[in-house]
This record gives structure tokens, sequence and C-alpha cells, in this order.
């Protein structure tokens, strides 16, 4: 499903160096589990879900998570990341037909 | 002794048997530790403890229920709720520039279940912690 699919994610647009910040992901997403039935047809419609999701500052890595069928539609996601330098985060979704959603948000230094 | 093709597959069966049996005992004696669980944590016992799970008491609607982890000096965790047709929901590794390590997600559950956060320590020790949530209206379709 590569229709529709909008990435959001709140970043501060400035941190003291060193510190640690949160970081809010969400992206628009059916998640289909693979387990719903068409109610016209009565045919389960095939699995469609994000699988991965990654967050990397300047090439880091902040945290990898790898997504079930079980997550959320639009699934969101908050951590917390620090901040060592002035730089750039890295957002990447994996769907399973293969796409890649991309967000990035850069971070200057107060 | 000569090996014939009976022996071979006598001796094969009785090695697995043998494999297999500590395994089972093993289980049983850790608090029926899920297969889900051992699949994450390589067979070994998670110690109660040490990870923070904080969730709903009540889910009103299982499509969508907000649950964070909270797991000081994990490299990894697995969220894991055994009442879902698939108990696994997500896998996090915490990289070098995670702050802290607690992750929030939503995730959907079928049914009122007990939902488990296992956490791979620095060390290599295993932690977890359980939670009950009671859903109202079950996600996963259905």
């Amino acid at each position: 499903m590569a229709s529709g699919v909008k990435p959001r994610v709140k970043v501060p647009k400035s941190a003291a160096a060193g510190s640690a910040i949160t970081i809010k992901t969400l992206i628009s997403h059916k998640m289909e589990s693979g387990r719903r039935k068409d109610k016209k047809t009565g045919e389960l419609i095939p699995r469609s879900i994000i699988n991965r999701f990654t967050c990397e500052f300047n090439g880091q890595s902040v945290v990898d998570i790898a997504m079930e069928t079980s997550i959320s539609t639009n699934p969101f996601f908050q951590f917390d990341a620090t901040v060592p330098e002035a730089g750039e985060f890295k957002f990447t979704w994996y769907d399973d037909d293969g796409s890649v959603y991309e967000a990035a948000k850069k971070v200057k230094i107060a | 002794m000569e090996l014939t093709r009976r022996d071979t597959l006598v001796v094969g069966a009785g090695a697995l048997a043998a494999t297999a049996l500590p395994f089972q005992a093993f289980a049983a004696s850790h608090g029926g530790a899920s297969e889900t669980e051992m699949a994450f944590t390589g067979g070994a016992a998670a110690k109660m403890g040490g990870v923070t799970i904080t969730a709903p008491e009540i889910a009103e609607n299982g499509n969508t229920v907000p649950v964070s982890i909270d797991a000081p000096g994990a490299v990894s965790v697995a969220l894991i709720a055994e009442g879902n047709p698939e108990p696994l929901t997500a896998s996090v590794a915490f990289g070098p520039l995670a702050a802290a390590q607690n992750i929030s997600m939503r995730i959907r559950l079928a049914k009122s279940q007990k939902v488990t956060a296992v956490a791979k320590m620095a060390d290599g020790s295993f932690a977890k912690a359980s939670t009950e949530i009671k859903v109202t209206i079950g996600g996963c379709g259905g």
C-alpha cells in the first residue's frame, strides 16, 4: 500500500549538546493484519504492514524496531534520544511491499 | 560396533528425546514462560523486575492500546501479548544514541490478557514484567 502514507515526526528544533530529547513519530498506514475478512466477498484481506522502523542521528542508531501484525493502525512511537552535536535525525519505515517511507529533521545546538 | 541404518535411527531418536526432555522440564519450572518468550531469550530464564510496563488497566478499544516500556540498561526489549493470534508484538533494539531505554507504542489486543515485556540487558541477562489488560472490544478483526 503505497497510497496515503504520510509520516509525521515531532522533534524539537534545537537542544543543548548532550541532552536528551523526546521524539514522537506517527505514520498513517492501515497495517492490515491478514486476519480480517472482506465483508462483501468473505475472503481474507492479505497482510500488508510496515515491518520495520528505524531512527538514526548522523548515521548512529537510536532505535530499531521490528514490528509485527499486532501493532495498531497508524503506528505511533515515542522514545528518547541523545543529541551529541548538531545534525539530522533520519526516520525510515519499511513496508511489506518493499516501499520505504522516509522523514528527516534537523536539530540545532542551542 | 557396526552402525546399521536402523541403529542410526534409534540413536538419533534417543538423542532428540534427551534434548527435548530437559527443555520441557525447564519451561515448566520457570513459571510457564511462553514459547515466544523463550524464542526471544534463547531459552534463558528472565527474572521478574527491572522492567516497568505502563498500560491502562481497562482498554475500551483493543485496536489501539497505548503501552510504554521502561527498561533501564536494556539493549533490546520484546513486547509479547500471549492472547493474540501472533503473540510477538514488536522487538525494539536500542542504539548508542538512545537517551533512555524506554519506548511508547500503540498495540492491538484480541482479548483481555496478560502482556509481557522481556528485556535483554547489556550483560546478557534477561528481565521481564507483566501486566493484565482488560479489553472491552477486541482488535485483530475477528
